[in-house]
């Protein structure tokens, strides 16, 4: 019922804008050339600005605000403006929020949604109105199997970091005996799984651990009896924190790895420094002050401070749907169609996209962070092969 | 089923189950001790433990003790123990009153049928929680590692460890100044009198609104101290921490008799003990199958629990 009622009413609203649009456009040219080499094409940030993960939207929306300056520098007589949507991160705010945004013609692109939750929900909505998406952190891989026409994905998903952490596993820790262990969600038993397959025989045991669980002597016990030299954890950070503190606190020096749910700094805080000290983390997000040219020193510029998580990525976002613009592709139709057929060097890596909306698989790149000395700072990017 | 796990490993399940199981017994206290006066589930309770787990982050980090400082010596850590148990014990029992004067009091003055009592238990948990919730944004929070975890002797090639000491040996203090307290005082007979029959109780000069607080507020004080032994063991903690928490330990309370203190001494500890084992025989998931399938078939012999339920009568 709900679902029909929003068809109809974007419906109306495409239909509206489609048959208002030309009109629209030329009196909105004409006043905006008056304001200064205005051409009036809008891109619009979409992410947690405020609330609990805001700090990544952060990084998010200064990466992509650090593409239009520098674009708007370069092209005066046709500067682009980046419009900041707000979703505090939360799924129940994004649809209004995209619904506000489609409405607005001259909003060609979105880089974002910033989280999977929001995307999930924001996504059919701006895809059903044409609005060019490439999300910068969204790595959800389900994102992509939903047939949304206008969704892109600028760095690897999920799914990527499975063989990426059972390599390191392999090569890096030369370990011989690893434990893999998930939480049964998606996230963390796909993670696992694709370990579990990389690994093949050196995988010696695995257990699973329930949501909000906090006692976990019976899986480090079984890790102890197994003499496992590497731990792999599917899962989120506030079942990893209490696990890895357990492990260490047993005796146990197994070396502990993890994908991104787990790289947040309360893994440090909530396990202890010293226990979380060499901890492994994978991550398709690229850390800021790797990235090529000048971008962390230009970034450091505008924002006072490095690059961060995903603003890099942001930034490259960013920076396809101008190129698209400059180019001459102005309607949300047009630049789409650039986008997918976009091949290009960014700053974080190649860009090249697959028909679903992922990246190349060849252009993809995980990272491998350490905790050291109680913080998480990059380690190397991870081959594979 | 990992037999031969369990066969090698049996003694040291054993202790990490014990000391997981001491905490639920603990805050099993508060269950039994209003279920026993009362009749009632105090729903409510698993959010009393939560606060308490906030409130010694709270403290250590105003006492100038970070997430990233080296454990202390051992002077350090008694106080530091001390002083969280203080404001733990202090900031749960004071929730625990605030439920009851808010959420009980004044349907019972109005003698609601028990199903409101429920409801009302229900949603002065999910008002705490939520509250909470939004004060923290949501996200767990890290707390600083007290005690520099080493093995202080091997029981048969199980090691029991310095964390497992202090937990066990707490609860187990707490127990039995509980146990002294009810029995022994002239507050503890008031209780029990009204436990056995209020009104009667309340003949003899028994000030009966005065020892249901009391009660609420001696469980609160328990899950405060249930909690710091948490933080120690645990690390972290998050707004829902209690959900899971006070599930097991009224489970525990059922277990050992609800209404039953030194039941739920028992309980808690063979709580904590069976689902070890369980996890340890049919994998970490089968964990609270394990423990509840254990939980029917004891009832289905002992339906008053192990101990047998009154407060009271049971001498407890």
């Amino acid at each position: 019922m709900r679902q029909t009622l929003v068809r109809v009413v974007g419906g109306v609203v495409m239909s509206a804008l489609a048959f208002g649009g030309a009109t629209a456009c030329k009196s909105d040219s004409g006043s905006d050339s008056a304001a200064g080499g205005d051409c009036g094409y809008k891109i619009a940030f979409f992410g947690a600005l405020s609330g609990g993960n805001a700090q990544l939207g952060i990084n998010i929306r200064d990466g992509a605000k650090l593409a239009v300056d520098q674009y708007n520098e370069k092209n005066k007589d046709c500067a682009v403006t980046l419009v900041e949507k707000d979703s505090a991160g939360s799924p129940d705010q994004a649809p209004p929020l995209a619904q506000s945004l489609i409405q607005d013609t001259k909003i060609l692109g979105v880089v974002g949604p910033a989280f999977s939750g929001e995307s999930k929900v924001a996504d059919p909505i701006l895809s059903e109105a044409g609005v060019v998406i490439i999300t910068p952190s969204a790595t959800n891989p389900a994102l992509a199997t939903n047939g949304w026409k206008t969704f892109h994905r600028g760095l690897g998903n999920d799914a990527s970091q499975g063989p990426a952490a059972a390599a390191y596993i392999k090569n890096e820790f030369k370990a011989t005996k690893a434990f893999v262990i998930d939480d049964a969600s998606e996230y963390g038993k796909g993670l696992s799984d694709q370990v579990k397959s990389t690994l093949g025989s050196l995988v010696v045991g695995s257990a699973v651990v329930k949501e909000q669980q906090t006692d976990f002597s019976a899986v480090v016990q079984q890790i102890k009896s197994v003499q496992a030299d590497a731990v792999f954890f599917g899962g989120y950070v506030r079942e990893a924190a209490p696990f890895l503190k357990q492990l260490r606190e047993s005796g146990s020096q197994a070396k502990f790895i993890a994908g991104d749910g787990v790289k947040e700094e309360v893994l440090v805080t909530g396990a202890g420094a010293a226990n979380a000290e060499g901890a492994i983390l994978t991550c398709p997000c690229m850390p800021g002050e790797k990235a090529k040219g000048t971008f962390a020193a230009d970034y450091q510029k505008a924002t006072g401070r490095a690059p961060n998580t995903y603003s890099a990525e942001s930034f490259d976002a960013a920076n396809i749907l101008l190129n698209g613009i400059k180019a001459g592709n102005t309607t949300r139709e047009k630049l789409n169609d650039f986008v997918n057929k976009y091949e290009g060097e960014g700053v974080t890596t190649n860009f090249k996209f697959q028909p679903n909306g992922e990246l190349d698989p060849k252009s993809v790149q995980i990272w491998a962070y350490k905790v050291q000395g109680g913080k998480i700072v990059a380690d190397k990017e991870i081959e594979q092969g | 089923m990992n037999f031969s796990f369990v066969g090698d490993n049996f003694l040291s399940l054993t202790v990490t189950g014990l000391t997981q199981g001491a905490i639920y017994a603990l805050v099993a206290l508060g269950y039994t001790l209003v279920y026993g006066v009362l009749r009632l589930i105090n729903f409510a309770h698993s959010e009393v433990f939560m606060v308490g787990t906030f409130t010694t982050a709270v403290v250590w980090t105003a006492l100038g003790y970070g997430v990233n400082d080296p454990a202390p010596g051992a002077l350090g850590v008694v106080l530091l123990v001390v002083v969280a148990m203080l404001a733990a014990g202090a900031a749960s029992g004071a929730t625990g009153l605030v439920v009851e004067r808010v959420a009980y009091r004044t349907l019972r003055k109005r003698n609601a049928p028990s199903l409101i009592f429920l409801i009302s238990a229900i949603g002065a948990s999910v008002a705490l929680f939520e509250t909470m919730g939004a004060l923290t944004d949501r996200q767990p929070r890290g707390i600083p590692v007290l005690l520099k975890v080493k093995e202080v002797f091997s029981l048969f090639g199980a090691s029991v460890t310095n964390l497992q000491i202090v937990i066990i040996v707490s609860a187990l203090a707490m127990m039995v100044l509980l146990d002294l307290f009810i029995n022994k005082t002239r507050l503890g007979r008031g209780v029990r009198a009204v436990a056995q029959n209020p009104d009667v109780a309340a003949l003899m000069g028994v000030n009966k609104d005065r020892v249901i607080m009391l009660i609420f507020v001696i469980g609160g004080i328990m899950a405060g101290f249930a909690s710091v032994l948490y933080d120690i063991k645990v690390g972290t903690t998050t707004y829902t921490v209690g959900f899971l928490i006070g599930i097991k330990a009224f489970t525990a309370a059922v277990l050992g008799g609800i209404g039953n203190l030194r039941g739920a001494l028992l309980g808690g500890l063979l709580l904590g003990v069976v689902e070890n084992l369980g996890a340890g025989l049919f994998g970490n998931e089968w964990m609270d199958v394990v423990a509840f399938i254990v939980l029917v078939v004891v009832l289905l012999f002992r339906p008053n629990g192990l101990l047998g339920e009154s407060l009271g009568r049971a001498r407890a």
